[in-house]
């Protein structure tokens, strides 16, 4: 760059600038003024009681002490976790086995294509249909309980959706079936990143199949396991649309099912701003809080 | 290379978790499919044959639900156009602008560069919902209720798509390439859609298809936002029919409006999934 003149330089780097123009207009209109006035609303009392407006007034701290100190906070983020943990579970677990059966190269898997198209696949459909395909496969008169009937697995049909544990199960289960794949697939690429020199010494030295995969890729995938959890943690806080429509918002039975983010929804319609304010920057800090953590894991260079 | 430690191992156990790998992953894709399996043999069905039971056989009514699905009291039709409207013009304006932004953080050297690098990192995992009453405020106040803009706009800043634009354009995209274009006399705005543009094409494909998909899916803004019948998208459709009392519904319909939203995208997959699974991290972990 020294060979030209200064001022030359400088001319082609004003257009870094313009370049940046639509994505900071966008997003200080779009995201930035309304995180800010989310926080602001947080301050005051404003919601509708009945044909009334109350507020906005100014109340300082007091929707935060309400929300920390109400039990539905507690209870909702332990739905949410719950759920979040049922479909987790099972999610690492056959991904860690699928990512190292597939880049195991003794395996010599066929259809591996197929077997990756396949599991990636519930990952792209839309969410609200399939809680809506599983709210009727599941009903009381739906297919899976005339299959159990049929079978003589049930003598009658079971109402799965008055059950806690068979809904909360359900909408884990349906987490777990839209993710797996998914997190197959960036495991697998960690995988293929460990030195193959590693694991054929570990051979030479007489190591079985198991003892590589627990002494070897699992320590050295650690970075990414974490970037996994922490990032599937972040997408579990949001879980919204399996549970709200599957049951249509009520998050029955006896609220089990209700997550945070259904919360915010049912104060976002009912206009209560303080208390969802409130709520939002209580998810924001949990975020920013987890990103933090990625952050730091990963080593993102920012540097360049 | 890797023959000999083979013979070490016995042929045998592998063969024994060939086998296991095999039935566990035929397993795996079997509970990724039934679903959709079950959901188009009922679309074939009509109410009558629905309320007596499940049979593995698909029926003949496929035609009649398809007809009464566009008859039905839900604006369909037109809730998929909507969703054509939205997700494509996201997708068009979040690839081209993301790769701009990419673009000028990858290519000019400038006072804020690094901050607005790092600013944007930072931003990417914030979730809409927690700024939705805000937006919410916001557009209700730009009298933008009601209207696609507030839905299609905000994709033009979108972190993780910037992102992903940002690695890919490092692997690929040499300065001199720009330095030599500049010397023919070439201008940046020109540099950029003739020459940047078209070499970032994988990357703007498989990130079309991605913030297409997510905004075909997206239900939670759509639905604080769309109040008409008319205006409304899929899935806030969808959703409104489980808010219905949905045992009056013909079932037949029913899932032959759920199939209607999903089979679209599982054809599409079908044809692009090479891109699509081998683009998920493409320019997504950073090791």
């Amino acid at each position: 760059m020294k060979k030209k003149s200064r001022s030359k330089v400088v001319e082609y780097n004003k257009w870094g600038y313009i370049f940046l123009i639509p994505f900071t207009l966008v997003y200080v209109i779009f995201q930035l003024i309304p995180l800010f006035t989310t926080i602001w609303n947080s301050f005051f009392e404003n919601y509708r009681s009945g044909l009334k407006q109350i507020g906005p007034n100014f109340i300082g701290l007091e929707n935060y002490v309400k929300i920390l100190s109400s039990g539905d906070l507690w209870q909702y983020a332990g739905n949410t976790l719950i759920m979040w943990i049922i479909g987790f579970i099972p999610q690492i677990f056959f991904s860690l086995l699928l990512g190292a059966w597939f880049t195991d190269p003794s395996l010599r898997l066929k259809c591996q294509q197929f077997f990756k198209t396949v599991i990636y696949l519930p990952n792209l459909i839309m969410a609200s249909a399939f809680a809506m395909l599983f709210f009727t496969l599941f009903s009381d008169s739906g297919p899976v309980n005339s299959i159990l009937l049929q079978m003589g697995v049930l003598k009658e049909p079971f109402s799965f959706f008055s059950s806690v544990a068979a809904t909360r199960l359900l909408v884990g289960f349906m987490n777990f079936i839209m993710w797996f794949g998914n997190t197959t697939i960036l495991l697998m690429a960690g995988m293929m990143g460990i030195d193959q020199s590693l694991f054929e010494a570990a051979e030479v030295d007489g190591a079985t199949s198991n003892q590589i995969f627990f002494k070897i890729t699992l320590p050295l995938l650690r970075p990414i396991l974490i970037y996994v959890l922490i990032t599937s943690l972040i997408g579990g806080l949001q879980m919204f649309d399996v549970p709200q429509i599957l049951t249509n918002g009520t998050g029955d039975p006896a609220r089990s099912t209700l997550t945070m983010i259904m919360w915010l929804n049912k104060h976002l319609y009912s206009k209560n701003f303080g208390m969802g304010g409130a709520l939002s920057v209580l998810l924001f800090i949990i975020t920013g809080v987890l990103s933090i953590i990625v952050f730091k894991m990963t080593g993102t260079d920012t540097s360049k | 290379m890797d023959k000999d430690y083979r013979k070490k191992e016995s042929g045998s156990s592998v063969r024994v978790r060939r086998i296991i790998a095999y039935i566990v992953l035929i397993l795996l894709a079997f509970l990724c499919l039934v679903w959709f399996y079950i959901l188009f043999i009922n679309a074939t069905r009509s109410h009558q044959e629905l309320t007596k039971g499940f049979t593995p056989i698909p029926s003949s009514h496929f035609g009649d639900n398809f007809d009464g699905m566009l008859h039905s009291t839900q604006p369909i039709v037109k809730g998929m156009v909507n969703s054509l409207i939205v997700a494509g013009l996201s997708a068009i304006l979040c690839t081209y602008f993301s790769t701009m932004t990419a673009y000028a953080i990858h290519a000019y050297n400038f006072k804020l560069r690094k901050f607005a690098y790092t600013f944007i990192l930072a931003v990417m995992m914030i979730p809409t919902q927690v700024t939705a009453l805000g937006f919410i405020q916001l557009i209700t106040k730009m009298k933008l209720m009601n209207n696609f803009v507030p839905l299609i706009v905000p994709a033009i800043a979108a972190p993780a798509t910037f992102f992903y634009m940002k690695q890919y354009m490092d692997s690929v995209l040499s300065l001199s390439l720009v330095e030599a274009a500049r010397i023919d006399g070439a201008g940046e705005y020109l540099i950029f859609n003739r020459i940047v543009l078209p070499l970032m094409k994988p990357a703007v494909a498989v990130q079309a298809i991605f913030t297409f998909v997510a905004n075909w899916n997206n239900y939670f803004t759509p639905a604080l936002v769309l109040k008409d019948e008319e205006k409304k998208t899929l899935p806030v459709l969808i959703a409104e029919l489980r808010g219905a009392d949905f045992l009056k519904f013909d079932m037949g319909i029913v899932y032959m409006t759920i199939a209607f939203s999903i089979f679209p995208v599982i054809i599409v997959y079908l044809i692009l999934s090479k891109n699509i699974v081998g683009g998920v991290t493409l320019g997504g972990v950073k090791e």
